[in-house]
């Protein structure tokens, strides 16, 4: 029997007994607003009025002309509102949500996007918010923090651990067990348990639905490669998927590798992880023999975990995608590249992309094209950055 | 094939008109050495099926206490392997049934066929996976019944329709979650009690153990009135964080007054 939410051999549900039934109603509710196309409609109309979609596509001729190779063009999902691609899936869960009567909305967060889109969306809809986020992620994300309360959301730091993304999950995992009659658990990423994978990238496949739109009609051509990056793989699912049937088209997804794969502090899954089952799912995971989950490091909150979503697993199972580990400093590097080449200051998240980018580009023919999409803006990350950089801007 | 000792101790209990009293600690918190001598004092002090915790990095089914006793006992250099040593050890002293608690990728990562083999080796009666619902057995069931060991099955509050459906499958004892959420001991309970039992009752045919918030004797002894048994879990380990090296006699004592509640 095939089961139910399975990429090949990734995804489940392995969660706890007490979840089974919210996971299950969750699923149904799914399933039937799915369905629905006055469900579609009211999110489109979300995305288009609320969003800012669709996000435009931008040609970087300066980069271009730089590298001297393929075209490059960048999907600018940092210009959506709240400055990442998060709103598309949170807006798509809240119109779930709504629909479901809940009342309570709890979120968990790492460098603080999902939080803050999540806070966001709560706001408008008037629902009780909680967001989770570790002790260290707080450190790192200050700014992040203060947007969230400034939109009316508790943020609760959690301590366990790393202090970090995948702590952060454990504990809105074990609100949810214990509030499970009034509380919606908005999974940020494609992970945890079906229906969350297919559901959360339903909710980001506009970006690669727009974006294979978009390049068609500025090159009539599909684009040969794209470029993302991957922490549990949000936008990198979005703006894959839609390209996924068309094989010319190269899939790449950037993840972390902190101080370098060959260091105990990465968080770079595909490259070092093995099979597991966390969180929900049957993936990869970064792990010791014995099966503890390893406590990861990069200097993107956002892609500081140690699994990636399960369709990831499969794609590159099956060698669908590909993954490659981008380090700190060559992050760093990107995103002041980027910042002065195109006066784009990239997310540190997005920089992996750029990148990845910044290695593939050399490779390729001058009428070929390479997309990155560019899923958040910078502006959170420049305290840590000047800090990197050894620059100090506040007492 | 020999009989599991949790269903012959649970039989015994039956028959002597007695509830189960189910004690659960976190493997090599304090040392191996303190674990061991904790498991023979609760059974000297009555108790009639003891949990072993395996702890785990990421334990998203338990409260604060038994998380921190994870996080100890892996500082400590707790492992799998190391675990089974222990019970080796053990079952040259006792020969109650004993149990792992442990998450689902513990096992997958070991290798499921090589664990189960091992349980059955070492004399582990029984696995209770907390991350592991249902649906989501066929990941290590067959193993189990091949090599003789119950995957305890757990329903809660929050199960209404799948009681059955979970009930019908189980074997060993019925793991009954007195509330939603995660582990620790609570002062008061939002659980209609009488409406979940019912239904539980109405479907299991097997031994029943209510866990999950039972802090002392009193509790215990209230609880037990709804079925065959009771679990106790983050109250005992609580003093091993307070007692460490001291703590199995303060355990034995805490046992016995549990054991005592039970029988009054």
């Amino acid at each position: 029997m095939e089961k139910v939410g399975r990429f090949g051999q990734f995804g489940g549900q392995y969660v706890p007994e007490t979840v089974m039934n919210a996971v299950h109603e969750l699923e149904a509710a799914y399933d039937r607003y799915s369905k629905d196309p006055a469900f579609w409609e009211e999110y489109r109309t979300l995305l288009r009025d609320y969003a800012g979609r669709p996000s435009m596509m931008y040609y970087a001729d300066r980069m271009t002309k730089d590298l001297g190779s393929c075209k490059i063009y960048i999907k600018r999902e940092d210009l959506n509102h709240t400055g990442s691609h998060k709103i598309n899936n949170v807006l798509g869960q809240i119109l779930l949500a709504k629909r479901m009567g809940k009342k309570r909305i709890i979120a968990e967060t790492g460098a603080g996007q999902h939080g803050v889109a999540t806070a966001t969306a709560c706001a408008m809809f008037d629902l009780e918010c909680e967001v989770y986020m570790g002790t260290e992620d707080m450190r790192r994300q200050r700014l992040n923090v203060y947007r969230m309360e400034l939109l009316g959301a508790k943020v609760t730091g959690v301590d366990s651990g790393t202090g970090t993304l995948k702590d952060a999950i454990n504990e809105a995992m074990r609100d949810w067990a214990t509030n499970i009659d009034t509380t919606f658990y908005l999974i940020g990423s494609v992970m945890g348990p079906h229906p969350y994978p297919t559901m959360v990238r339903d909710f980001q496949k506009v970006i690669g639905e727009e974006s294979k739109a978009q390049l068609l009609a500025a090159e009539g051509q599909l684009p040969d490669c794209v470029v993302a990056c991957v922490g549990g793989g949000s936008n990198s699912i979005g703006v894959f998927y839609d390209f996924i049937p068309d094989k010319s088209v190269r899939l790449v997804g950037a993840e972390a590798a902190g101080k370098g794969i060959d260091t105990k502090l990465h968080a770079a899954t595909v490259a070092k992880g093995s099979l597991g089952i966390f969180h929900g799912m049957k993936s990869y995971f970064l792990q010791n023999e014995e099966g503890q989950i390893a406590p990861v490091y990069s200097i993107s909150a956002g892609l500081d975990y140690p699994g990636v979503g399960p369709e990831h697993a499969n794609l590159y199972a099956t060698g669908r995608a590909e993954y490659v580990p981008i380090t700190d400093e060559e992050a760093v590097q990107a995103l002041e590249y980027l910042s002065k080449t195109e006066g784009i200051i990239p997310a540190i998240e997005s920089a992996h992309a750029v990148a990845a980018a910044l290695k593939i580009a050399p490779q390729m023919a001058k009428d070929q094209i390479l997309l990155i999409n560019l899923s958040g803006r910078g502006d959170k990350d420049m305290q840590q950055i000047a800090e990197y950089r050894g620059v100090k801007i506040n007492d | 094939m020999t009989k599991n000792r949790i269903d012959a101790a649970l039989e015994c209990c039956k028959e002597a008109g007695r509830k189960a009293l189910i004690t659960f600690i976190t493997s090599g918190d304090g040392g191996y050495e303190v674990t061991e001598k904790a498991v023979l004092e609760m059974e000297k002090a009555g108790a009639d099926i003891i949990e072993l915790g395996v702890p785990f990095s990421d334990p998203i089914a338990e409260g604060p206490v038994i998380q921190y006793a994870s996080e100890r006992a892996l500082k400590n250099g707790t492992t799998l392997t190391g675990i089974f040593e222990m019970v080796r050890r053990l079952r040259k002293q006792t020969d109650m049934p004993l149990l792992l608690m442990m998450y689902l990728n513990t096992i997958f990562r070991f290798g499921t066929e090589r664990f189960f083999g091992l349980c059955q080796e070492c004399g582990i009666d029984g696995v209770i996976v907390p991350d592991m619902p249902y649906e989501e057995k066929d990941e290590i069931q067959g193993y189990a019944d091949q090599f003789g060991v119950h995957n305890i099955s757990l329903v809660t509050p929050a199960s209404e329709g799948r009681i059955q459906m979970i009930a019908q499958e189980a074997t060993g004892f019925l793991y009954c979650v007195s509330s939603n959420g995660v582990t620790g001991v609570r002062s008061n309970f939002s659980t209609d009690f009488d409406t979940f039992f019912d239904l539980i009752h109405k479907h299991a045919k097997l031994p029943c153990a209510v866990g999950f918030g039972i802090s002392g004797p009193e509790a215990a002894k209230k609880m037990s009135g709804y079925c065959d048994g009771v679990i106790v879990g983050s109250a005992v380990v609580r003093l091993v964080e307070q007692y460490g090296a001291d703590a199995p006699e303060k355990i034995g004592a805490f046992v016995k007054s549990l054991r005592d509640a039970l029988d009054s």
